[in-house]
C-alpha cells in the first residue's frame, strides 16, 4: 500500500491546494500543529480551533476540525465564549500578530488576565499579510511596511513579555524553522490548563520578505537558523525582537494560576454554599 | 552519511506530490541526509519540484514533510534502525 501524509487526515483536501504564497511559513505551521495535536491524543470531537482574518485567519478553514473562522480581532472572544459553553472541549486560537495584537490587543489581555482555559498560536510574520503589507504592532523599528515607506519608527510589542506581564501561565517562542521544538511547544500549551501562548515567526516573503530585501522563503529560514538563539527560561523582558537582531527562542514560562471557571466555582460557592451547583457548562 | 547506515539499505521513504510543489526549496535545503535535489521539469504551475536524487540516504525522518507548507512530500520509516 502506498503510504500516505499524515497531515491529510486532518485537513479538507477539498481546500487543498491553499491560497498560501510559495515559501509562506503557514503551511509550516500547519504541520507543526497537526503533529502536536495529534500526539496529545485528544479526542477530534473534543478539539475547536479558532482563527481570525488575515493569511494565518485561513489556518481555521484548512482544518478538518470543528473550527471557526471570525471576524477580524474576535477569535479570542468566540473561543472564551466556546469554552465557557463547553468547557471540556481544548480551544485552541490560531491566528496572526495583526489579528491578535493590533484590533484583537484588548481580547489577548483580559483573557490572560482572567487565566481562560485555552491556548493561543500567534504567526508572526511582523506585517499584516492579507491587506499588503502593512505595519502592525510587532514591526521591528527600521522596517519598511506599506504605511511606513521610510521604515517604522513604532516601538513594537515583545509578545511574550506581554503575555507574561498580562497573566499567561506558559509561554513560549519559536520560529518556522525549529519545527521540532515547535510541535513540543503547542503540545505542551495545549496540555496546560489556564491561557498558554505560543508565538511562532514566520515568513511572509511576499509582503514583508520584499520589501525589507530579506530575500525568498528559504533566505528568510536560513536568516532564522542563524539568528535565533535558544534560551528557555530567559526573562521575558529580554527577548524583544530588532530588526534583523538576534531571535531569542525557547519556553520562558511554565507556572500554575487558577483558571477562571476554578475561581468562579470556588467564588460562588464560598458566596451561596451547598446551594450552588459548580458551573460544568450548558451542554 | 556513516558507512553503516549505507550498508543497511535505506531505512525510509520519500513520497513527492509534484503537483502540489511551490518550488520553495525548504525540503531541500533542510533534509539531514541530502536526499534531495530540485528536478529539471516543472509542474503545471511551473515550479521545479523536488527530486528523490540520493533515495538511500533517506531516514524517513519526515523532516521534509513537516517543513513542507504546501504538503507536497513526506517520509516514512521502512525499516527499523538495526
Ligand atoms: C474589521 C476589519 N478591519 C480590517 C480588515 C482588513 N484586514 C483583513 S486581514 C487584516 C490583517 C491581518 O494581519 P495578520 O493578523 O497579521 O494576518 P496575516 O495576514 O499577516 O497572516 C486586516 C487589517 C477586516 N477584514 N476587518
Ligand atoms: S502574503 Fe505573506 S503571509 Fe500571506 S500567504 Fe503570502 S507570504 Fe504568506
Ligand atoms: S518544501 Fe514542498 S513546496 Fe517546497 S520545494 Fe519541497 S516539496 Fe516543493
Ligand atoms: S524523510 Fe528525512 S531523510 Fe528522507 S527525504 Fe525527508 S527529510 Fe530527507
Ligand atoms: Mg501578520
Amino acid at each position: 500500500m502506498e503510504p500516505t501524509n499524515p497531515v491529510v487526515d486532518y485537513l479538507r483536501m477539498d481546500r487543498i491546494p491553499h491560497i498560501w504564497c510559495p515559501g509562506c511559513g503557514l503551511g509550516t505551521v500547519v504541520n507543526c500543529f497537526v503533529r502536536a495535536i495529534h500526539s496529545c491524543g485528544i479526542e477530534r470531537d473534543l478539539i475547536s480551533v479558532v482563527s481570525g482574518i488575515g493569511c494565518t485567519g485561513r489556518m481555521a478553514g484548512y482544518l478538518r476540525l470543528d473550527s471557526f473562522h471570525t471576524t477580524h480581532g474576535r477569535p479570542i472572544p468566540f473561543a472564551t465564549g466556546l469554552k465557557l459553553a463547553n468547557p471540556k472541549l481544548k480551544v485552541i486560537v490560531c491566528s496572526g500578530d495583526g489579528d491578535l495584537f493590533s484590533i484583537g490587543g484588548n481580547h489577548f489581555i483580559h483573557a490572560a488576565r482572567r487565566n481562560t482555559d485555552m491556548t493561543v498560536i500567534c504567526v508572526n510574520n511582523f506585517t499584516y499579510g492579507m491587506t499588503g503589507g502593512q505595519v502592525t504592532p510587532t514591526t521591528p523599528i527600521e522596517a519598511v511596511a506599506s504605511t511606513t515607506p521610510y521604515g517604522n519608527s513604532e516601538e513594537p510589542f515583545n509578545l511574550p513579555h506581554l503575555a507574561e506581564s498580562a497573566g499567561a501561565v506558559y509561554v513560549a517562542r519559536w520560529t518556522t524553522f525549529h519545527v521540532r521544538q515547535a510541535i513540543k511547544a503547542m503540545k505542551e500549551a495545549v496540555q496546560k490548563s489556564g491561557f498558554s501562548f505560543v508565538e511562532i515567526i514566520s515568513p511572509c516573503p511576499t509582503l514583508y520578505g520584499r520589501r525589507n530585501k530579506l530575500g525568498d522563503g528559504l533566505e528568510m529560514m536560513r536568516a532564522f537558523k542563524e539568528k535565533s538563539k535558544v534560551k528557555n527560561g530567559a526573562d521575558t523582558r529580554e527577548v524583544g525582537l530588532d530588526f534583523k537582531g538576534d531571535i531569542i527562542c525557547g519556553k520562558f514560562i511554565n507556572r500554575e494560576r487558577t483558571t477562571f471557571l476554578e475561581r468562579y466555582n470556588t467564588r460562588m460557592a464560598a458566596r451561596l454554599g451547598a446551594a450552588y451547583k459548580p458551573y460544568e457548562g450548558v451542554l | 552519511m556513516s558507512e553503516s547506515k549505507k550498508s543497511n539499505g535505506p531505512r525510509g521513504k520519500v513520497t513527492i506530490n509534484s503537483e502540489l510543489c511551490k518550488g520553495c526549496g525548504f525540503c531541500i535545503e533542510f533534509c539531514p541526509a541530502d536526499v534531495l535535489d530540485f528536478s529539471n521539469t516543472f509542474n503545471a504551475k511551473g515550479y521545479h519540484p523536488p527530486r528523490a536524487a540520493r533515495p538511500e540516504n533517506c531516514t524517513g525522518c519526515d523532516l521534509c514533510g513537516i517543513y513542507c507548507p504546501d504538503f507536497a512530500i513526506f517520509g516514512v520509516l521502512i525499516k527499523a534502525v538495526a
